[in-house]
């Protein structure tokens, strides 16, 4: 508000309008204090405390071969679902943008469900239908296929909860868009591959990369519902947020806290990331809206 | 023929939008498929183009079926009342995007590309913009971009939806004019949509009118507007003054003179201009009083109250040029003697 230059005009109306400087400056400080508070504060805590028996104990504990084993199974959670949850953000939004069918509304309100629903519960349905007393349970061992307490297991709890990250960028910003233009494309003799390479993709990616580092950030650091899934089988079904979890309650507190700098580590490339892309995105709609002279 | 459309009806749930449509179009017409809104002409479009498929019926365009073809094989060039330019492409890709996305074997070279689109550019007279985006170019322009880049591909047929729609008044009277010279040059057989009858009469050599998805007429815009073959049509293409018979007004069509022992129907339709108007001689018997008048430029419109002689009024509108006006000297309230020059009957 205050940076609107101060005719007549609009000075009497920030005088009427515009709260008080105490309550401006209370207002800042409050945000301020508390975004130091809780989320500064701790993330110094954790380098803090990553890097207290010095830089040899914070390397060590982080090349044990259990904390490699977390990395790489979180690395494969990560590189198993971002993909399954792009195609799927994709082609929902697709479906929800361009064409109209009953239940519509409905599933976009199911596709927003694993975000309410609490991880733990995430968890706990696969364990219910894929578990040794689950629905399924039977037939699985009596093909030897584990889901539960093993890799599959973590990998569908994990596609559960980062569902609707892609699509929920998407969808709005396609409805937005229209399918004008791909029927242009169409109309000049493009295929429909090629116009979605040529046409959608181009329109929509930088939502797209924005809906894949949420969903990314996610996949990596999610917790709960992959340790009801889990076991927590060392070296085999850890990842890395459930190996912070075991080096924490052994007293391992290095172990715990190096591991927790590089979930925070990429937490932090995440959003500086996200925030290039959101610039790039004002940059590219700015330069094209630069009027002709 | 150009373009045939046999026997096409498409039905929206319970809505029927068009309904059994025949059509044939000649090659190198421009035809306006004119109606007021909710008429289906933009669904016949696009089902001409194969962005929507009927329920029933075929289309032809030069003579082969393409009703089972998908829109990229009909060869057709699409314009959009939005443009639908794509945005994130410079105008010169925009225009060469056709061209670049051909099969291989089809697909002309890069030297090739870049002259066609420049000569395009020029046809369109925008060349000096080939290096901008949609976005910073005007309606107008980002119109004729729109039509160049359809262009580009030598569409067999050129279909337009509402193309001056979304432009403003002055714009779309440059344009019209434009697109009927480029057309006249090109000669490539052209269906536009409209639902403002004066663009339609301005720059088809066709007009198709719609209502209810059933065509009403077709035929040239003179053919429409002189012999509109209902109440309709007659209404819809231009002002209409509508008298009843059944209602009060035969004495006083018989004292105008229109009233003949060959009319069929009885409701007629009354051009403004074929009103003819004098003062009155007889005074007080006079059929008419002016009410007002507004200035539409070269013409006058006057707006009468009608005197029936069993003693009820109504409204009724006559035109003519403004200097016969001032000869007149015409004031409100003045009694004035009307002659019906010509009426269509209609049931």
């Amino acid at each position: 508000m205050n940076t609107i230059p101060a005719t007549p005009f609009i000075a009497s109306k920030k005088l009427t309008l515009s709260d008080s400087d105490w309550v401006r400056y209370a207002l800042i400080g409050l945000t301020l204090g508390i975004t130091g508070l809780f989320l500064v504060l701790p993330l110094a805590a954790v380098l803090i405390e990553a890097f207290a028996k010095g830089w040899s104990t914070f390397s060590a504990s982080l090349t044990h071969p259990d904390a490699l084993a977390a990395m790489r199974l979180t690395l494969l959670v990560a590189l198993v679902t971002v993909p399954l949850t792009t195609v799927f953000g994709i082609s929902a939004a697709w479906a929800i943008a361009r064409f109209d069918f009953r239940g519509k509304s409905l599933l976009i309100t199911l596709i927003d469900l694993p975000f309410s629903v609490s991880p733990v519960i995430a968890g706990l349905i696969y364990v219910l239908i894929f578990g040794a007393q689950g629905w399924l349970g039977p037939w699985l061992s009596e093909h030897d296929i584990k889901i539960i307490f093993a890799v599959p297991g973590i990998i569908l709890a994990t596609l559960f909860v980062t569902f609707p990250f892609v699509a929920r960028e998407l969808i709005p910003l396609m409805q937005e868009f229209g399918h004008e233009e791909e029927e242009a494309a169409l109309s000049l003799g493009a295929s429909g591959w090629l116009t979605f390479f040529k046409v959608t993709l181009p329109n929509i990616k930088w939502a797209l990369l924005t809906g894949v580092l949420l969903c990314n950030a996610r996949a990596m650091g999610e917790f709960g519902a992959v340790s009801v899934v889990s076991g927590h089988i060392r070296g085999l079904t850890n990842t890395l947020s459930l190996h912070i979890e075991v080096s924490y309650n052994e007293y391992d507190f290095v172990g715990a806290f190096a591991s927790a700098s590089l979930l925070a580590a990429l937490a932090i490339v995440t959003l500086v990331f996200k925030t290039v892309l959101e610039w790039q995105q004002k940059k590219g709609l700015k330069a094209a809206r630069q009027p002709v002279e | 023929m150009s373009i045939s459309v046999n026997h096409i009806s498409k039905h929206f749930g319970a809505f029927s939008a068009l309904n059994n449509i025949n059509l044939d179009i000649p090659e190198g017409e421009l035809v306006a498929l004119l109606g007021p809104s909710g008429c289906g002409k933009t669904t016949l479009l696009r089902i001409i183009a194969g962005l929507e498929q009927a329920d029933q019926g075929d289309i032809f365009l030069k003579g082969d079926k393409v009703t089972d073809k998908p829109v990229k094989n009909r060869q057709i060039g699409f314009v959009f009342q939005h443009y639908a330019l794509f945005r994130h492409m410079t105008v010169f890709e925009n225009v060469a995007f056709g061209l670049r996305v051909k099969p291989r074997r089809d697909r002309p070279s890069n030297e090739v590309i870049t002259k066609k689109v420049h000569a395009l550019l020029q046809l369109v007279q925008l060349d000096w913009l080939h290096d901008r985006y949609p976005d910073q170019l005007s309606g107008g322009q980002r119109q004729r971009i729109a039509l160049a880049r359809a262009l580009a591909v030598e569409p067999s047929v050129l279909l337009m939806d509402e193309p001056f729609g979304a432009l403003d008044a002055s714009v779309r009277k440059d344009l019209r004019q434009w697109l009927r010279n480029l057309h006249h040059d090109l000669n490539v057989t052209s269906i536009f949509v409209t639902h403002d009858q004066e663009e339609a009469m301005e720059v088809a050599s066709q007009v198709v009118v719609l209502n209810h998805g059933r065509i009403e007429q077709q035929g040239s815009p003179s053919d429409i507007y002189d012999h509109p073959v209902n109440a309709f049509v007659s209404r819809f293409i231009g002002q209409t003054n509508v008298f009843d018979l059944d209602e009060h007004d035969a004495d006083w069509l018989q004292t105008a003179g229109i009233l003949n022992p060959h009319q069929e129907g009885k409701i007629a339709h009354v051009r403004p201009h074929d009103i003819i108007i004098e003062k009155s001689t007889t005074g007080k018997a006079a059929p008419a009083t002016v009410k007002d008048w507004q200035h539409l430029g070269a013409l006058i419109r006057l707006e009468l109250v009608k005197n029936g002689v069993n003693g009820s009024t109504a409204h009724l509108f006559a035109e003519m040029p403004n200097d016969q006006f001032k000869e007149l000297n015409l004031n409100r309230g003045d009694k004035v003697d009307l002659k019906i020059r010509q009426a269509h009957w209609f049931h």
